[in-house]
């Protein structure tokens, strides 16, 4: 055999292994860190992932009415840190003393563009363009006339970086995203429609952090694979009238995190009386499209 | 309910597809604290996994190497790498791992446990 074959050989199986030498990251990885997809506030990473459904029963409005919806999201990537999202719901709507209506929620899509991934220090960073369009909706149960555009910043830290003397603060991770709202039309129906400052958090314990990098406390399934968090977002208008005024929820839950989906529930309950009154709650349904499909659909649309 | 029946149905479905690969657990297990030295370390993944993209190295918690041979599958099981050991030293160590699942996805992690201490 001559040198000629044999390189030619080396570069067919150099070729043939090239895409385990460039192996998806997907998902929420920072190093060892995991992130899962939070429920209510932005993920700071690209992903091949499908909510469906996310279905929120909301706390009372101020006016005594109360929401059901039903939601879908997907998220692709297009190169392995840039991607897009879409999704819309359908709502339930039943005003105090008034008969309940029902209709399509506003077409929300995004692009967004990993900035940054650091795994030894299980951070992550991430910056999006998120749009909400007007007259995709019904506007009877709210979906605006109007189109917003909204530049979003978000990010995520994982503690595992601290000293090992300190082995229960470790599985902590925090991610939390900044955004504001641009509508393109200043009042609808006579109301304004201010611009709005749009940040929130979540704070997570990840037992399966313990589990597997800190200590084998011993948790079988479905414990060693759960999440417990607290997620907090707020808005805030800025102008038009609403200057100042904010609506926010506190919503503790839990998110199991499978092989291939995870499964998200939490409570809502408001932060202010603008928000509304009483308690609410969401539960999710999230697949891992990367796992599910990791040949076609779960991959990169260009580039692995 | 129909998305309760559809989640149980991948979870439970065997094989329909491999995902990232998480440490299941380790022998020894991770922080454990052991009298004698082990002769093996086992690492012990929820998924098979490719052996040429796929490491551990040790190191005392100092972060001084400790020189081994290269770690191997287990034989009797894809999800399995094992590290053969040299005469460790009580102490603790840390072990550092990063798999490539058969599907290609890659994961990585670290934890410690101690000897004879």
């Amino acid at each position: 055999m001559n040198v000629s074959r044999i390189a030619a050989g080396a570069a067919l199986v150099a070729l043939a292994l090239l895409p385990l030498a460039n192996q998806a990251a997907a998902h929420g990885f920072a190093g060892a860190r995991f992130f899962p997809a939070t429920i209510l506030t932005d993920d700071p990473f690209v992903a091949d992932e499908l909510s469906l459904p996310t279905i929120t029963r909301s706390p009372r409005d101020p006016d005594g009415a109360r929401e059901i919806g039903i939601d879908w999201d997907v998220a692709k990537r297009i190169t392995p840190d840039l991607g897009f999202s879409i999704g819309q719901g359908w709502k339930y709507l039943k005003p105090s003393g008034g008969p309940g209506i029902t209709g399509l929620d506003a077409l929300n899509a995004g692009l967004d563009y990993q900035l940054f991934r650091d795994g030894p220090r299980e951070a992550i960073g991430l910056i999006g363009l998120h749009a909400s369009f007007g007259h995709t909706g019904r506007i009877a149960v709210g979906a605006p006339d109007f189109t917003t555009l909204t530049p979003t910043l978000a990010f995520g830290k994982g503690f595992g970086d601290l000293p090992a003397s300190w082995p229960w603060l470790r599985p902590i991770a925090v991610t939390g995203n900044l955004s504001v709202d641009f509508p393109t039309k200043t009042t609808s129906a006579g109301a304004a429609n201010p611009n709005n400052v749009n940040y929130g958090f979540a704070f997570e314990y990840s037992l399966e952090y313990l589990q597997r990098q800190v200590m084998d406390v011993g948790l079988q399934p479905p414990f060693n694979r759960m999440i417990p968090l607290v997620e907090v977002a707020f808005t805030t208008g800025l102008n038009r009238g609403a200057g100042g005024q904010t609506v926010g929820t506190v919503q503790p839950g839990i998110i199991w995190a499978g092989q291939y989906v995870q499964i998200g529930a939490e409570a809502i309950l408001p932060v202010t009386s603008a928000t509304g009154r009483g308690f609410g709650g969401v539960v999710q349904l999230h697949f891992y499209l990367d796992d599910l499909f990791p040949g076609s659909i779960g991959r990169p649309i260009f580039g692995n | 309910m129909w998305w309760i029946l559809l989640w149980l149905l991948l979870t439970l479905m065997p094989g329909a597809a491999w995902a990232h690969a998480f440490l299941d657990h380790a022998v020894p297990a991770v922080w454990a604290a052991v009298s004698a030295p082990p002769s093996t370390l086992q690492l012990f993944f929820s998924e098979p996994i490719e052996p040429r993209f796929s490491g551990v190295e040790l190191a005392t918690a100092a972060g001084r190497p400790i020189a081994t041979d290269a770690a191997a599958i287990d034989p009797r099981n894809p999800a399995a790498l094992v590290l053969r050991l040299p005469p460790l030293a009580p102490g603790r160590y840390r072990v550092s791992w990063h798999v490539v699942s058969v599907d290609t996805h890659r994961t990585e992690g670290s934890y410690e446990f101690s000897v004879g201490q």
